[in-house]
């Protein structure tokens, strides 16, 4: 127990010190979640009605985030899985990160959903026994349940692992590996229910066809990884942990064949779709030309498949590939163009037409995006205290040093014989 | 390939629409930019008649119900702390009706009741829509707003029954020869972008000086009360059910606000609160039901309930009452003498969007 207490003191010391760069950093995060808690306070003041949501388009910005960070999550398991089951050494060796980036997106993608409900105060009617919970009817139901359990496998695995690290213990196999193993497949549960989430609804025909779980997770498994990259490259070159290239060049691999499968998932649906071009294409054929006039989310579609391409290209060429500046653009590319395409190129047109026809444009309002951005700003928050905490422990800058009496003891004694020696 | 009689416009919301005394709806077609101006504005507005509303209330309880802001407080935390109205026991239901009675009848200064009837055995409510004779006058719209305390005003408003204007569209005899391309490919034929009648693409914020106009077909719809409702499934607290006698009802005071039903409902009935209704008390109806026209508050979903406040009590929904041409009827499916029961037997009935398999209770028939 002590120890525990020890690990949670040496963490939260070693995580709170910081150069002027991270305070820097910090500062602007917390700038941004103001933003996040005047706009909650309006959204529970007021309800949802300085949003650009309406009766027509009722799910945007938020739900779209909140779909897009589950693939983020998930992608935690291109670390996890080629280091446990490939025994990729350089992945191995930092691993935990992935599970430290599960944890913020997880985090990240509740915020975005009590953000995006109309009665937050109300979420205790979702608990079983105080409330009723809907399984096994609703999606949303199960969504919360694989969220929620990949959330505590996370934290319980990351930080089980930290620990031992942490006071020098072996690691504990028959708890550990079983964990690990649960929640690689668990890690493909969470993408695929939220899929199931819009897809099994016959209301909305552009999302429903049964590719949508396959598209959603090979997204999530180039967004994520690529992320991921993008974070490799910020720790290599801001601290002293080092990231072997092997690691980067593995990411960057699954970064390619995934989103080359997004973008032949993408043409796949883009022919189905419009080849017939019955009124259930409208959603789709709006988003890629336009329709009636309606014409505000043909950039952002394009826009998104024209990063997607040119990262898929870059990656695929091995020379640029290995070339780090390169490689780090694409990531950039590949994230934002899949954070377009699940965003505003998936959940907004799928309300557009409404169900009787009607086309109404969805424009996100200032404070929706504050609140946005505030979301990401306690993401990355939690992200970036996560990471400093895990790559502390991995460097062995935060280490369990015994303090019983012996032990300080013999410490003072080796302080005071250092002199000698010298 | 904007195809005529499919009029469209631009950012027209229910939270935009402005109301006019003749019932019709008019398209506040506001640029983004002014819509937030004003939202802004409105919000001071807002926080003003906020405070005086509280200030009214502190006078109009004290002089009406003797009763102190403590037991208010008291009203508010049972409420949030009250469980799913379909699994209380009767008596706490009573008791939750009797919360609410307080409540409502402080807010809008007058005696307002919350009825709780059950459903009646050997009861099934069942509707059934002429759409010969709907000649577009949306009076039904209007009826339905002043039964059913939804939000009226500018900045939100809520209509359950919208009606659809649906152009007969043209197939014509010039056209005929007038595809594309000549030679080689595929031949479109000249009628093939003028839709003869459009089902389910109509156009529900038309402003006629007069109806009904020339050729134009009208269809009214609101929750058809399917039997077998996707919004039900997929609610992940059940606060929205079906009922034994029919209707598909929600527990405002358990709705989390989700939204899922509004993503599930095939024939877009369900509208939600974007910020606390606007309900004149002057216009509020007193005469309630707690899974009816009870007043909602913010982040909830509303719906038809078939007026549940009504038709329990063996009236018509006003809906019903409304129709200046008798287009509406409604009754018990399960009596074969009803008159629902006899268009069903008797006249050419169909259902909207039969292939979603929700099997709406809600009928539309012709002579
Ligand atoms: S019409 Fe829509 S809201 Fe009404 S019962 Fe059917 S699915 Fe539910
Ligand atoms: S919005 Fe309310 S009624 Fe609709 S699914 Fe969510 S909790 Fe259920």
């Amino acid at each position: 127990m002590d120890k525990l207490k020890k690990f949670a003191v040496d963490y939260v010391t070693y995580v709170v010190k910081g150069s002027p760069v991270f305070y820097a950093w910090i500062a602007f995060l917390c700038l941004l979640i103001l933003g996040l808690l005047y706009g909650t306070f309006l959204h529970a003041t007021d309800g949802l009605r300085y949003t650009g949501l309406t009766d027509q388009v009722h799910d945007g910005l938020y739900l779209a985030n909140f779909v897009f960070l589950v693939g983020v999550a998930a992608a935690a398991v291109t670390i996890v899985f080629p280091a446990y089951v490939y025994h990729h050494q350089a992945l191995h060796k930092v691993a935990v990160l992935g599970e430290m980036l599960a944890i913020a997106a997880v985090v990240m993608c509740m915020l975005f959903i009590v953000s995006h409900m109309g009665r937050p105060d109300r979420l205790w009617h979702m608990l079983p026994i105080i409330g009723i919970y809907n399984i096994p009817h609703s999606m949303l139901a199960w969504d919360t349940l694989v969220l929620l359990g990949y959330l505590i496998l996370n934290f319980v695995g990351g930080f089980y692992y930290l620990y031992k690290k942490y006071t020098g213990e072996p690691l504990n196999n028959k708890f550990y590996l079983p964990l690990i193993y649960v929640s690689i497949v668990w890690a493909l549960s969470i993408h695929t229910v939220t899929a199931f989430l819009l897809n099994t609804l016959p209301a909305r025909p552009m999302w429903h066809h049964s590719m949508m779980p396959i598209r959603f997770i090979s997204t999530a498994f180039s967004a994520g990884p690529a992320l991921i990259i993008l974070i490799f490259l910020i720790v290599r070159t801001r601290t002293r942990l080092w990231i072997d290239n092997a690691a980067i060049d593995l990411l960057a691999t699954i970064v390619t064949y995934c989103l080359g499968l997004a973008l032949f998932l993408t043409l796949s649906e883009v022919v189905t779709s419009l080849y017939a071009n019955t009124e259930h294409a409208h959603g789709l054929y709006y988003l890629m030309f336009g329709k009636h006039g309606f014409t505000d989310l043909v950039p952002w579609f394009w826009g998104s498949v024209a990063a997607n391409i040119v990262a898929f290209v870059i990656l695929l060429t091995p020379h640029w590939r290995k070339n780090y500046r390169l490689l780090a653009l694409a990531c950039v590319l590949a994230f934002s163009g899949i954070w377009v395409e699940k965003g505003m190129g998936l959940l907004v047109p799928g309300f557009i037409p409404t169900p009787i026809g009607e086309f109404t444009q969805y424009f996100p309002t200032t404070l929706e995006i504050l609140v946005t951005l505030g979301n990401w700003a306690v993401g990355f928050f939690i992200l970036t205290v996560l990471l400093k905490g895990a790559i502390g422990i991995l460097l062995g800058d935060i280490r369990y040093v015994a303090t019983t009496p012996e032990m300080a003891t013999s410490a003072s004694a080796g302080v005071v014989t250092a002199p000698e020696s010298v | 390939m904007a195809a005529p009689g499919q009029v469209r416009r631009k950012h027209v919301t229910n939270k935009e629409k402005i109301c006019n005394p003749e019932g019709g709806c008019t398209c506040a077609g506001q640029a983004p930019g002014a819509a937030a101006a004003e939202n802004i504005s409105s919000r001071r507005n807002f926080l003003k008649s906020t405070s005086m509303l509280s200030l009214n209330s502190l006078l109009g309880t004290a002089a009406l119900m003797t009763m102190s802001d403590d037991a208010q407080a008291n009203t508010a935390w049972a409420e949030w702390f009250q469980g799913n109205y379909r699994l209380m026991s009767d008596e706490e239901k009573a008791r939750a009706r009797a919360r609410l009675e307080r409540r409502y009848t402080r807010e809008y200064g007058k005696a307002v009741t919350v009825d709780g009837t059950p459903p009646q055995e050997g009861v099934l409510m069942g509707y059934a829509l002429n759409i010969k004779k709907c000649i577009g006058c949306r009076r039904c719209a209007k009826a339905c707003v002043e039964e059913n305390n939804t939000s009226r005003g500018k900045d939100q408003e809520i209509e359950w029954i919208r009606v659809l204007k649906m152009e007969k569209g043209e197939f014509s005899q010039e056209k005929m020869n007038q595809g594309y391309p000549e030679g080689l490919g595929i031949q479109v034929g000249g009628n093939a972008y003028s839709p003869a009648g459009v089902v389910m693409e109509g156009e529900h914020y038309y402003q006629p000086k007069a109806v009904p106009e020339k050729d134009s077909v009208y269809m009214p719809i609101a929750c058809m009360q399917c039997e077998k409702p996707p919004c039900v499934k997929v609610c992940p607290v059940r606060t929205t059910y079906r009922e034994a006698d029919g209707p598909v009802v929600i527990d405002y005071n358990w709705c989390i606000g989700c939204r899922m039903c509004m993503s599930a409902c095939p024939y877009w009935a369900r509208r939600f609160n974007w910020s606390d209704p606007n309900l004149p008390k002057e216009a509020m109806n007193p005469v309630t039901h707690y899974l009816g026209n009870r007043p909602r508050m913010k982040g909830v979903v509303e719906k038809c309930t078939f007026c549940i406040q009504r038709t329990r009590k063996g009236r018509y929904p006003a809906c019903v009452e409304a129709c200046p041409v008798g287009a509406r009827k409604f009754g018990n499916l399960l009596d074969p003498n009803s008159e629902v029961s006899r268009i069903i037997a008797r006249k050419h009935v169909f259902r909207l969007k039969v292939e979603q398999n929700t099997f709406p209770k809600f009928f539309y028939f012709m002579d």
